[in-house]
Order: C-alpha cells, then sequence, then structure tokens
C-alpha cells in the first residue's frame, strides 16, 4: 500500500458517498455522474489490487495480518461493482443512495486496510 | 391474499437491504478470518461472531424475499441480532476477555460505527410499517 494512495482514496469515496447520498435524496435515479462516481471508487479499488501485489516485490511489506488485508480487498472489490448492478437494475432514487451506501462503506474498508498494512503489529 | 410482489424490497427499505448486506459481508468475512487465525483466543466469541455474519446473511435473504413465510423469518433474524447486540455488548463490557472488542457485537458493535445496535431498530421498524395485514389493506 501507498499512503498517499489509500488517503486519496479514502478521499474519494467519502466526497462520493456524499454526493451519491445528496443526489439520491434529492430523488435523482442513477445517472452516469452517480454511477460513474461510484465507478471510480471501484477503479482507484482496483489500482489498489495492482499496489498491493506489486508491494511486497519492492519492499513494502504489511505489518499487520495480510491474510485480513486480502479479505478486505477482495470483499471491497465486489461491493461498488453489485452497487452499481444494483443501481442500472432498480432505477429508482433510492438505488442512488444504495450507490452512497457502498460508497461509504469503501471509505470504511479502506481505512482498516490501510490500518492492517501501516499499524496493526502482526 | 396472495402476496405476489415483495412488500418489502421498496423505497427506502431498499437502502436497508443494501445495509444489511454490506454489513453481512463484513462481519462473515472477519469471522471467516478470526477462525481461521486467532480462534484459540476467545472461541465463544468468534464462534457467535460468525453465527452474526450468517443470520446478517439470512435476514438479508429475508427482507427481499416475498411472502408471509420470509416476513416471519425476517422478524425473527432482526430480533435474534437485537437481542445479541445487547446481551453481547453488556457482556462485553463486564467480561472484555471473554468478547474482545473485535467481533461484530462487541461493545454495541463500536468496531462497525454502532451499526449493529441501529440497525435492527431500523428493520423491525420497516417490518411493522410494512406489516402484511397492512400492505393488504393498501393494495
Amino acid at each position: 500500500m501507498i499512503e498517499w494512495f489509500t488517503a486519496v482514496q479514502v478521499g474519494v469515496a467519502v466526497i462520493a458517498g456524499l454526493f451519491c447520498f445528496v443526489l439520491g435524496l434529492a430523488g435523482r435515479i442513477p445517472n452516469d455522474y452517480t454511477l460513474g462516481a461510484t465507478a471510480l471508487v471501484e477503479l482507484l479499488l482496483v489500482v489498489q489490487l495492482v499496489i498491493s501485489l506489486a508491494a511486497p516485490a519492492v519492499g513494502n511489506h504489511a505489518s499487520g495480518s495480510l491474510l485480513e488485508f486480502w479479505v478486505y480487498l477482495v470483499s471491497a472489490l465486489l461491493v461498488p461493482a453489485a452497487a452499481v448492478f444494483w443501481a442500472l437494475v432498480d432505477r429508482s432514487r433510492w438505488s442512488t443512495v444504495v450507490l452512497a451506501v457502498a460508497c461509504f462503506a469503501i471509505a470504511v474498508m479502506v481505512y482498516r486496510m490501510g490500518q492492517i498494512w501501516f499499524v496493526q503489529a502482526d | 391474499m396472495a402476496n405476489t410482489g415483495s412488500s418489502r424490497a421498496v423505497g427506502v427499505g431498499r437502502v436497508l437491504i443494501a445495509v444489511y448486506a454490506v454489513l453481512a459481508l463484513g462481519a462473515t468475512a472477519r469471522s471467516v478470518v478470526q477462525v481461521a487465525t486467532k480462534f484459540d483466543a476467545a472461541p465463544v466469541a468468534y464462534l457467535l461472531s460468525g453465527l452474526a455474519g450468517l443470520v446478517y446473511i439470512l435476514a438479508t435473504v429475508a427482507l427481499l424475499g416475498r411472502g408471509d413465510a420470509w416476513y416471519r423469518v425476517a422478524w425473527v433474524t432482526i430480533a435474534f441480532e437485537f437481542v445479541g447486540v445487547l446481551t453481547v455488548g453488556s457482556l462485553s463490557l463486564f467480561d472484555a476477555a471473554l468478547f474482545p472488542a473485535d467481533t461484530v457485537w462487541s461493545y454495541y458493535g463500536r468496531g462497525y460505527v454502532f451499526i449493529p445496535l441501529v440497525l435492527p431498530v431500523l428493520g423491525m421498524l420497516w417490518l411493522y410499517r410494512n406489516r402484511p395485514s397492512r400492505v393488504a389493506a393498501a393494495a
């Protein structure tokens, strides 16, 4: 994991979550912007996946439990994808709020992943 | 009358179901890691955590499900979670060794921003508002 990238990722997920939450409560059905914001969160997760796969090769090792880290990362990859799928099937304002829930969940999960990688002692 | 459409996966209930799905994923995945790596540290707590995860999955499915049977399953699972979070939350305050801080219900779900404490209450309110007799009357 790279510290600044992880911080950016949490920030983007929080902003995307707030954005979807506000538009959802305002009655918007999922549109290109809210779906795009969630897709961006997913894209950053894929980048994080590549970084985390490559990091040990350049001497960047997790301080905590690798198993826990990977369970988080693999679970996280499923969440925005599932939310986008939901939003495409169910065209209602509440699906936009579901996108927000997914983005907030990713923010928390990536924060936890950062703690496992940088803070947690094994 | 026959209840053909899902009466619960509507409106804001969809958000509730989405939060349940995320919690089910989080609690189950975490308990799998705990049982796999440090089961001996607190077997009771980690088994209970795993059970909680499975019940969250069942509750998610029950909220999505149609008809009166799923309605009852939703009540039972959500009530079980509420009793669980209150019981384990209280026990964890008094016996920290038995219930380490990293199970889903410890300290009333503090590790999960108290979502496990709030969610069953919202879930039961939602079930009460969308009870079959009322939905049938409105139809």
